[in-house]
């Protein structure tokens, strides 16, 4: 076992571009949670719809990337307002229930047959990276980077533009929360009706929140359509949704910076435990596990993990402690 | 503040009520807020049943009654918090029924809350902001506009400070409000509404848990709300308090206005005492006694 390349492999992993797609998915997920307090359990759903857009637009009509990204993000504004109108004006748990059982009634519908002349049923679509790698400034035959820090041109140019997304967002959220805006939003969070008594219409705040979290959860889509250059509708499983909220919780939420941090120390850990689990398992130490076992170990042990994090950090790699502890007593 | 042609002369309490009768849903000659046929019931229970209510502009309005008479239900109601099975009421002349919370607090119309609703992981500070009207900053493409919305952050800011200042709160300005005694948050609560510079302010038992010495200091405030021409409308227990400051004191039992009146009229009315004061009635006769003068 090689415990150095493990390490390697693990921190090219965290600054990756699926790491990346992961922390622009939290961002938004932070501004409805961390900020709100909307329990959204659908976040997955907005990426769905918006690598569809993508995907639909590029490889079923062969429209420009661009418009792909546009009909994506105009499905995820759909979305949204669908899930928002009914639920926005009950008790929080109703949003949860119906994000995360449309989320996962949009992932079978687009999977289904009769779906099929659109989305590719079960197959999916694919050649969706053409128009993006047209516009690649790097080679992608090449390798960039440092040491252990490299990938090929292609996933370089994914790994640039994601990151300058998620920097961009970071940006946005910071100056929004930094408002006026975000003061009401952050009002909402701790208690609704106070904040209606002053005058403010609460629900269409929490409406304009749904929205742009969920926007930003569409781009995160889009960019994982154009890294992969092909989708599945199987990638959209409830399970992405829970990873995302394990980073969110993992990082800090209502932080701007928590989403990412989050999503930096989530790839790393899971590509560290895999490879350490499979290094002793080639050492012989594991005679019991088969090849498939070793993914399901690892979850459990990842999983280990955030239970220690959760009773020693409870308030993530970069929340406020004190902040949090308020709210308990 | 002097001006106020209306409230300047009105010096004592028989002229703020001008000739009101003290009867059950009895006519004022300057209403602020008037409702009619108020009914809410939850599954069986008749929660509030008002025929006719209405406040007098620019007074003091006490509204009392054992628990579970309906008070909060009222305020409720009235504030767009809940819905009436029916009924319909008008503040400032204009149908307000049907309207949602956040709207009747725009039509200068604030309440606060019986338990308390401090924004706990929020400053002080930030609670009084958020009691400020018409900010640009708070629409979301306003937000990007700093140099827009900093000039009324500022003048917000200050009048906040003023606010804190005069409710003894300013050395906590930048605390989390969380971390208020539970008296601190009512006052916190207050100076939030009193943010908003609404016409009219209703009270939810805003002495519940305030130390007594913080009461009398509270009392002024509220007083002083009246002479700047406010109307204060205000749900509590304590006799004493409802005695010394109202001008005007409505009765709710079992969802009903039973009676009207000054506080004299309240006093020696004997349904009132059968319904609610009781023995109450005699210490705080003794109280009043020994306190006046
Ligand atoms: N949401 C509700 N669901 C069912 N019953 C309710 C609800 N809210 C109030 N009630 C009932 O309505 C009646 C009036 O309640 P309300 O809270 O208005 O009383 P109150 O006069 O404010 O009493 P207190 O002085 O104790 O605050 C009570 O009998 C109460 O049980
Ligand atoms: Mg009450």
């Amino acid at each position: 076992m090689d415990i150095v390349s493990i390490l390697a492999e693990s921190t090219r992993s965290a600054f990756g571009p699926i790491a990346a797609i992961y922390a622009l998915a939290a961002i938004g997920l932070n501004l409805h949670f961390g900020y709100t307090g909307l329990l959204n359990f659908g976040q997955v759903g907005f990426m769905l719809v918006g690598a569809y857009g993508v995907g639909i637009s590029v490889a079923v009509f062969d429209l420009p990337l661009p418009v792909g990204f546009a009909v994506g993000l105009l499905c995820a504004l759909v979305l949204a307002l669908l899930l928002g109108i009914p639920t926005l004006r009950l008790r929080a748990d109703y949003l949860a229930i119906t994000t995360i059982a449309a989320a996962e009634v949009i992932r079978l519908v687009y999977r289904a047959g009769f779906a099929e002349p659109l989305t590719g049923g079960v197959y999916g679509l694919q050649n969706l990276a053409d128009g993006f790698r047209v516009l690649n400034p790097f080679d992608g035959g090449e390798r960039y980077g440092v040491g252990a820090l490299s990938y090929n041109g292609n996933h370089m140019w994914v790994l640039v533009v994601t990151w300058g997304l998620v920097a961009l967002m970071c940006g946005l959220v910071w100056m929004l929360m930094h408002s006026p805006w975000g003061r009401v939003i952050k009002g909402i969070r701790e208690d609704e009706d106070a904040v209606r008594s002053l005058g403010k219409n609460v629900f269409a705040y929490k409406m304009q929140i749904l929205v742009l979290g969920g926007l930003i959860g569409a781009l995160a889509g889009c960019m994982l359509a154009v890294y992969q250059a092909s989708i599945q509708p199987d990638q959209f499983k409830p399970q992405v949704t829970f990873f995302l909220w394990v980073i969110l919780l993992l990082g800090g939420a209502g932080r701007v910076f928590g989403p990412v941090l989050g999503a930096m120390a989530f790839w790393f850990l899971m590509n560290f435990t895999d490879g350490l689990l499979r290094g002793m398992g080639s050492m012989g130490w594991f005679p019991f596990l088969q090849g498939p076992d070793y993914g399901a170990i690892q979850l459990a042990f990842v999983g280990v993990l955030l239970v220690v994090l959760i009773v020693f950090r409870p308030q993530g790699l970069i929340g406020d402690r004190k902040e949090m502890l308020i709210n308990v007593k | 503040m002097s001006s106020e042609a209306t409230n300047s002369s009105a010096g004592v309490e028989a002229d703020r009520m001008a000739g009101a009768e003290p009867v059950p849903g009895s006519g004022k000659s300057d209403p602020i807020l008037v409702a009619d046929g108020v009914r809410r019931s939850f599954g069986g229970l008749t929660a509030v049943d008002v025929e006719h209510l209405e406040v007098q502009r620019g007074t003091i309005t006490a509204l009392i009654g054992p628990n579970g008479a309906g008070k909060s239900t009222l305020f409720n109601l009235l504030t767009g918090f809940d819905r009436v099975d029916r009924g319909t009421w008008t503040f400032e002349g204009v149908g307000i029924n049907g309207r949602p919370g956040h709207r009747v607090a725009r039509a200068g119309m604030v309440r606060t809350f019986q338990l308390t609703k401090a924004l706990t992981r929020m400053t002080v500070l930030d609670n009084m902001l958020l009691g400020a009207q018409g900010q640009v900053g708070e629409r979301m493409a306003g937000a990007f506009l700093r140099n827009v919305w900093a000039g009324q952050e500022r003048a917000n800011t200050r009048r906040a400070l003023e606010l804190l200042e005069r409710f003894k709160l300013i050395d906590k300005r930048d605390e989390m409000a969380g971390a208020l005694s539970g008296g601190q948050r009512k006052l916190l609560e207050m100076a939030r509404a009193l943010m908003t510079d609404p016409s009219m302010i209703m009270l939810d038992e805003p002495m519940a848990g305030v130390n007594p010495a913080l009461v009398q200091s509270l009392l002024e405030h509220i007083t002083s709300l009246r002479d700047e021409g406010k109307t204060v409308l205000f749900v509590e227990h304590d006799m004493d308090v409802i005695m010394g400051i109202s001008d005007w004191i409505v009765v709710l039992a079992q969802g009903r206005v039973i009676a009207e009146g000054r506080p004299s009229d309240i006093r020696s009315n004997q349904q009132v005492i059968d319904a609610y004061l009781g023995a109450q009635e005699d210490d705080s006769a003794e109280a009043r006694g020994s306190g006046d003068d």
